[in-house]
């Protein structure tokens, strides 16, 4: 049903609370000493990835020998990717690295951002749009949409993202340069982004992804590294034709500054991005056009897969652009933009199917949080006191799974226990008389 | 009647940044219990709104909210100034505000419709110099 890439090392994890405490839509427990996601919750953003401080939290992606799968590979490049390596600067040598490793080609998913932007700012200056209007770009903050905010799934704009575009380009040039058919071309999309993977295997919003697998960037960064210093000038082949519009979608505020309207706002990292859907959904936002949400901060170069410190790569990606022009080379002839499956609200936070149920779970629920200490502190399993009352009507808990719940029980037994020692050292006398 | 949910909340009037708290508790109440998301946007607007008003213009009060699967109804209650006009506090862009609260994006005239305009009934009794009541109906229709 629900599919998604964040998963777990077992034997890694240590059962200790700091992706519980961190994760946006609390899909995380702790049970029997172990993490365990609630997959239904969870929208891939990769906080848990992030916090993990013993590398348990993973995300499923391709290895490299996806490519022996396919006769024509084309690398399908984030524009995250340059800024990981210090010589980002130079597109063509960078391109021309993932040749020597494997690639039959390359193509850059920056393109799709241009073709992405000039289609939002067409529909926003049409008037049919609701407004704000919020990005579809990021499909951690997408799913949040459909799991946490059903009232705004109508204000996102139906298109699909800059890396679904580009591969239908990508597939198209293949197909022209190669004469192969479509199931011999694999187009493979290098990812910062832990949510991208789960796009390609099951998108909320595409029936069926273009893209055929993600290699993480980190996963290819030393062999990039290693390529990058062998290259010859002369084998530096020229493949760089994105301008700075598409590329700077990488970087939070990019793609807002692109859409071309002036009442705009840029959020990024999941926690600043439920805030402010949660103030577009009280009808907050009056005075905002067009909202760009991304789940990572710094936007995708602060990706849960990228290698490089999202500061220093925004860096390298604002000065790589310097020498570009802004849009570069037009694509789009012939592809559908928009989405082929409508997103649709996926509950997960109601107690019942049955609302007289769930009242009476919800008056036990606050009963169970009167009695819990509000302490957070996450020993119990459950992220905070509240979620635990929530876990227990669930019936997924117990009130002792407390450490503090627990400690009054053991008193309390104790106390008991020295009473009856006292009563069996000093039986009541019987009645001489 | 047994088969409501009785939820009661005060509405601190001091600390401007607080208001929206209830209603956003409300809010997530609402989606705990599984109400359709539209009514669920109903209420929260019209609640927000209604909490505003009584930071912004009575320091605060009591909201109590009471649920059941075919209405939510929402009495706000303050020991406000009262409105000497109702109607023409019910009228678009009228508004009392000062310049103060209108510098933080408020006071635009808009609360009362706005409240009026996402709710099914709404009833106000109020007196000059004792304060105001506000009960809000939202009826939950089944699809």
């Amino acid at each position: 049903m629900y599919w998604h890439s964040v998963t777990l090392d077992r034997d890694a994890c240590k059962g200790c609370t700091n992706c519980l405490k961190h994760c946006p839509t609390q899909a995380i427990r702790i049970q029997n000493g172990k993490a365990k996601i609630l997959k239904e919750r969870c929208i891939d953003c990769g906080e848990c990835i992030r916090v993990c401080p013993y590398h348990a939290k993973k995300a499923v992606t391709d290895g490299f020998e996806i490519l022996d799968r396919f006769r024509h590979k084309v690398a399908l490049v984030a524009p995250t990717y340059c800024s990981q390596f210090s010589k980002a600067e130079n597109i063509d040598l960078m391109l021309t690295a993932l040749k020597k490793i494997g690639f039959d080609d390359v193509f850059e998913v920056a393109r799709g951002a241009e073709a992405a932007s000039r289609k939002t700012r067409e529909l926003l200056e049409s008037g049919e749009l609701l407004k704000p209007t919020i990005s579809s770009a990021c499909p951690a903050v997408v799913k949040l949409i459909a799991v946490r905010f059903p009232n705004l799934i109508n204000n996102i704009i139906p298109l699909r993202s800059p890396m679904e575009l580009a591969a239908e380009q990508a597939r198209r040039e293949a197909r022209e340069k190669t004469g192969l058919k479509d199931e011999e071309i694999g187009i493979i999309f290098i990812s910062p982004c832990a949510a991208k993977a789960t796009e390609i295997k099951s998108s909320l919003t595409v029936q069926q992804s273009q893209v055929d697998g993600a290699i993480s960037i980190k996963d290819a960064y030393l062999k990039i590294a290693h390529e990058i210093n062998k290259i010859p000038e002369a084998e530096i082949e020229h493949l760089s034709v994105s301008g700075r519009e598409g590329i700077l979608w990488a970087t939070s505020g990019g793609e807002a500054a692109a859409s071309g309207v002036e009442r705009q706002v840029a959020v990024d990292g999941i926690h600043n991005v439920i805030k402010l859907l949660e103030d577009i959904e009280d009808g907050k936002l009056n005075d905002i056009d067009y909202v760009e949400a991304l789940a990572c901060t710094g936007g995708c170069v602060g990706g849960p897969l990228a290698a490089e410190n999202n500061f220093v790569a925004e860096s390298r990606l604002k000065r790589l652009c310097k020498g570009l022009p802004y849009e570069g080379a037009p694509q789009d002839g012939g592809i559908d933009p928009f989405w082929d499956r409508p997103l649709v609200y996926r509950p997960v936070m109601n107690l019942d199917q049955d609302i007289q149920k769930a009242m009476l779970k919800i008056v036990q629920l606050e009963e169970i949080y009167e009695r819990l200490p509000k302490l957070d502190c996450g020993s119990c399993g459950s992220p905070t006191c509240r979620a635990l009352a929530e876990d227990i009507v669930r019936g997924y808990a117990q009130e002792t799974d407390c450490i503090f719940k627990l400690r009054e029980r053991i008193t309390e037994l104790a106390r008991g226990m020295i009473d009856l020692d006292a009563a069996i050292k000093n039986p009541a006398k019987p009645d001489e008389e | 009647m047994d088969n409501t949910l009785d939820l009661h909340f005060t509405v601190d009037g001091s600390d401007f940044t607080l208001a929206g708290e209830t209603s956003s508790k409300v809010k997530k109440t609402l989606n705990q219990l599984g109400f359709n998301p539209a009514v669920v946007r109903r209420v929260a607007i019209a609640m927000y709104e209604g909490e505003i008003n009584m930071v912004i213009h009575a320091n605060g009060g009591t909201i109590d909210v009471q649920i059941s699967p075919e209405r939510i109804v929402a009495y706000l209650r303050d020991t406000g100034p009262g409105i000497p006009d109702v109607e023409k506090a019910m009228q678009e862009g009228y508004s009392t505000a000062t310049n103060k609260v209108r510098e933080l994006g408020f006071g635009a005239g808009m609360g009362l419709p706005n409240m009026k305009k996402y709710t099914d009934e709404m009833e106000i009794e109020t007196t000059v110099g004792e304060g105001t009541t506000v009960k809000l109906v939202i009826n939950v229709q089944q699809a």
